[in-house]
């Protein structure tokens, strides 16, 4: 603060005008930062709203106090930064020693909600129809049955018996209950609302909510409640007994019947396990419950990534194309761009602002558009490329297959990011070009020396000096680049089952774990995690390297 | 450069050596850089209601396309529009402002932390935001539980997502700017009697607003270009924005929904390429934050 003791007999009163302003944005902030601590109070999430409390104090004692500049100017960005990048980046790294994904998403409790919802045999007898309702007077979740076998109708709640509602006083839906039926006028009808019950829509429910309907069980013998009535897809409800019965106090899984796939026999007792598992006596190796929950699992995720053999080909492919498709890219686009920059470094050329104007175009239409574009020009029927510029009949199927046969797919790739890249390219060379001295030309000129000569000895070597660290953090950003690649062939065309992984003969690596995270059955978040942090490392790696060559980091140590 | 007298006779080959082969080589890079272009924006004019395939540019002027664009119900153009421009502006101008106010402390002030805050930021802005998907989606479905207007499926939701992501690479570039801006005029003002804020406010942005404009238009046009995280964090229709929305149109090539794509890219391209013509020597130092003189 030393330079800034000069304040001391400046001002150090801000205006009226200044302070009221600060009063004013305070209590704005103040009064939406109350409201949103007396909802969570509300809903009784005491911890986070203790944290927003201290969060709100610090907040006023920064702006309410005499000094401590530095933190008036930073507390909002900071405090975004903290809620979006350093929580992100945390969770993220907590997640890549999970099992956290689509097989383990949440709790134990939720995972013993999930097994029971589906341990259950069909039983022979009368099948429903069936709408999701809200008991009026309760509130309690109930299914409205409309017999298949007799048309009449029953609403039941979960471990209670159904109660047969009497004509009038259900309303019956004007779909027919059966899509296939081929004459509407004789199809049958489900009730669809009923006197005293809300109607609830499939579409307007979490899935929590949903989990919550599932598991709902009419009773049909109030003596034994393994039996009963239940809706797997909220159209048709269905005869079921329960096949697993779960024991609060142990905490394990007992079969009270044979599993129908035969993945159990009565009898077997499911324990959990260290992997977020219900496995047989708690013993890993032996059959486990579909539903596990979240748990930490160490390297695990780490040691998938560098051991399994599943994985294995299938990665090393991708880091190569990796590492080929950044290096080409920028290779490819730095030519064509030196290229134009040289060309168009000569004073007498006429029209220059025309051809840069034009030429800047591609960098200009927005990204996303440019690889919806090349979708439709690749198209291998129809598409602009192959019927017009290559001549190809138009509508035939032996066309060239842009996108869809792996090697032509990553030309396609490579041929896009070189129309897209190549302006940038452009414009970063003009401007080193630039600033080269002429005198260094006019020396080589009179020393004798051809022109190549002065382009490989002197300009390209001045040239690179200064935009060495750019084309490394291009390439360091088009090692990342998820959005040319999965807008324009989604890492496709896929490999035919090879492995266990979803991958794609155009598959960089950030798009294999954009799958491994959220596309297909098996979502791993943990996994996914952790390649992100591999990722990061050598992402981190390059751009160190660049900063080194720059004084990025000179200023700052 | 040689002398070259005014009234020798014109020789071709002589030219061509000089310069006529620099025109031949930059039409044939502009017919590369411009002809996918021209072929949306003819595809856009052609009156299209059964076609196959269009193998010449221009041959046919007709506004069916758009006509029928913004009459689709169950596709919202003119909404994704304004939902793009409003997600984009908001987004833009707070994230500038959050990086100004940053950059500013980083800048001009000296305190603990300092240098290690400076080194986080670089850090921060090397992890891929496309890997932070996982626990950005599962923080706003936890924000939805308590505040909807936060969570999933809403603009402010995406809104503030976007600029905390944006923030950490604005600030840096913003550090850079202001060092730029000579100390000597803080100085100067806080001796006549100027306040902080009144520094800040009305002498370091004023004298950096074409870099925070430049820095808004960039970050505009990052943010509206955005498909990955609009696409997880945005599902109602109404709510969309056009990267995600227009991608509905073209799931089959030469089709109808094809040529109304076609008219949704050429008005979704238009205000950047116009403010890309027209600022063209603004963002190149924008781009090359200074690492080149353009």
């Amino acid at each position: 603060m030393a330079r800034f003791r000069i304040r001391s007999w400046g001002s150090d009163t801000p205006s009226m005008s200044g302070i009221l302003w600060k009063l004013g944005v305070l209590g704005v902030v103040d009064a939406v930062a109350t409201t949103m601590i007396m909802v969570l109070l509300g809903q009784g999430r005491y911890w986070i709203a203790a944290l927003s409390i201290a969060v709100l104090l610090i907040v006023n004692w920064i702006y309410l106090r005499k000094g401590g500049l530095p933190a008036k100017y930073l507390a909002p960005g900071v405090i975004f930064l903290l809620i979006f990048q350093v929580y992100v980046l945390l969770f993220s790294g907590y997640t890549a020693f999970t099992n956290y994904g689509s097989a383990h998403n949440g709790d134990k409790s939720l995972a013993v909600q999930t097994i029971q919802n589906a341990a259950y045999r069909t039983l022979d007898g009368e099948d429903y129809s069936v709408a999701l309702v809200k008991a009026d007077a309760t509130g309690h979740e109930a299914l409205l049955l409309t017999s298949n076998l007799d048309q009449r109708v029953y609403v039941g709640e979960n471990g209670q018996l159904a109660v047969e509602i009497p004509a009038g006083s259900y309303t019956l839906s004007p779909k027919c209950a059966d899509p296939y039926a081929e004459d509407v006028t004789t199809c049958m009808h489900a009730a669809e609302k009923a006197v005293g019950y809300s109607a609830v829509t499939v579409d307007s429910l979490s899935p929590s909510q949903k989990l919550s309907y599932t598991s709902l069980r009419v009773a049909t013998d109030l003596a034994d409640p393994t039996v009963g009535i239940k809706t797997a897809d909220f159209s048709t409800a269905l005869q079921v007994q329960a096949t697993l019965a779960y024991d609060d106090k142990t905490g394990f899984f007992t079969a009270i019947a044979d599993d129908d796939y035969g993945n159990y026999v009565k009898g077997d007792v499911f324990k959990p396990s260290s992997d977020g598992y219900f496995h047989i006596n708690g013993d890993v190796n032996s059959a486990k419950l579909d539903g596990g929950w979240r748990v930490e699992v160490g390297f695990a995720n780490f040691q998938t990534i560098f051991t399994d053999v599943q994985l294995r080909a299938p990665l090393i492919k991708v880091i190569t194309w990796t590492f080929v498709f950044a290096f080409l890219t920028v290779l490819t686009t730095f030519i064509l761009g030196l290229l134009i920059a040289f060309l168009f470094n000569h004073e007498k050329l006429r029209g220059k602002k025309i051809y840069r104007a034009v030429m800047i175009l591609p960098y200009a239409f927005p990204g996303f558009l440019s690889a919806y574009v090349w979708v439709g020009l690749l198209n291998r029927e129809n598409g602009f490329i192959n019927t017009v510029i290559l001549g190809q009949t138009p509508g035939n199927e032996g066309n060239f297959p842009w996108l869809l046969e792996e090697n032509p797919a990553r030309l396609a790739v490579l041929l896009v990011n070189l129309w897209l890249g190549f302006p940038y390219m452009f414009l970063i060379t003009t401007g080193a070009l630039q600033s080269i001295p002429p005198e260094l030309n006019e020396a080589a000129e009179i020393d004798g020396a051809s022109g190549w000569q002065n382009f490989r000895l002197i300009k390209l070597p001045l040239l690179l000096i200064s935009i060495a660290p750019l084309l490394i953090s291009s390439f360091a950003y088009n090692f990342n680049n998820f959005s040319i690649i999965y807008l324009l062939t989604k890492g496709g065309p896929n490999d035919s089952g090879v492995t266990d992984y979803d991958v794609g003969g155009t598959d960089i690596l950030i798009t294999f774990v954009y799958k491994i995270a959220f596309s297909g059955t098996g979502q791993n978040y943990g996994l996914a995690s952790a390649f992100s942090i591999l990722i990061f490392f050598v992402i981190a790696t390059i751009s160190l390297i660049s900063f080194r060559r720059t004084k990025a980091f000179e200023e700052i140590l | 450069m040689t002398y070259v007298p005014s009234k020798r006779k014109f020789n071709f080959a002589r030219w061509f050596l000089r310069t006529g082969w620099r025109h031949l080589l930059g039409l044939a890079v502009c017919v590369f850089a411009v002809f996918p272009i021209l072929y949306i924006l003819s595809t856009s004019l052609y009156p299209n209601n059964d076609i196959n395939n269009t193998t010449a540019l221009f041959t046919a002027f007709s506004p069916q396309n758009y006509i029928e664009l913004f009459a689709q119900e169950t596709r919202p153009f003119a909404r994704w529009y304004t939902n793009t421009v409003y997600i984009g502006i908001v987004t833009s101008v707070g994230s500038v402002f959050l990086s100004a106010l940053a950059a500013y402390a980083f800048s001009r002030l000296r305190f603990k932390g300092r240098r290690g805050g400076l080194l986080s930021l670089i850090l921060m802005q090397m992890f891929p935001s496309i890997l932070g998907l996982v626990a950005v989606f599962s923080l706003l479905s936890d924000f939805g539980q308590v505040f909807p207007i936060i969570g999933l499926n809403s603009q402010l939701g995406l809104i503030l997502v976007y600029m905390g992501g944006a923030l950490g690479a604005g600030t840096y570039l913003m550090y850079g700017f202001f060092n730029t801006v000579p100390k000597e005029i803080d100085e100067a003002a806080t001796i006549d009697g100027a306040s902080h804020a009144r520094i800040f406010f009305s002498i370091i942005l004023r004298l950096v607003a074409p870099v925070l404009a430049v820095q808004m238009l960039l970050s505009y046009i990052g943010v509206t270009s955005d498909y990955v995280l609009a696409s997880i964090l945005l599902s109602d229709p109404n709510q969309l924005t056009l990267a995600t929305g227009l991608q509905q149109f073209i799931n089959d090539p030469y089709s109808k929904d094809w040529s109304m794509f076609a008219a949704g890219a050429v008005l979704s391209a238009l205000p950047s390429l116009v403010l890309f013509l027209f600022l063209q020597k603004y963002i190149t130092s924008g781009l090359t934050g200074g690492a080149v003189k353009g």
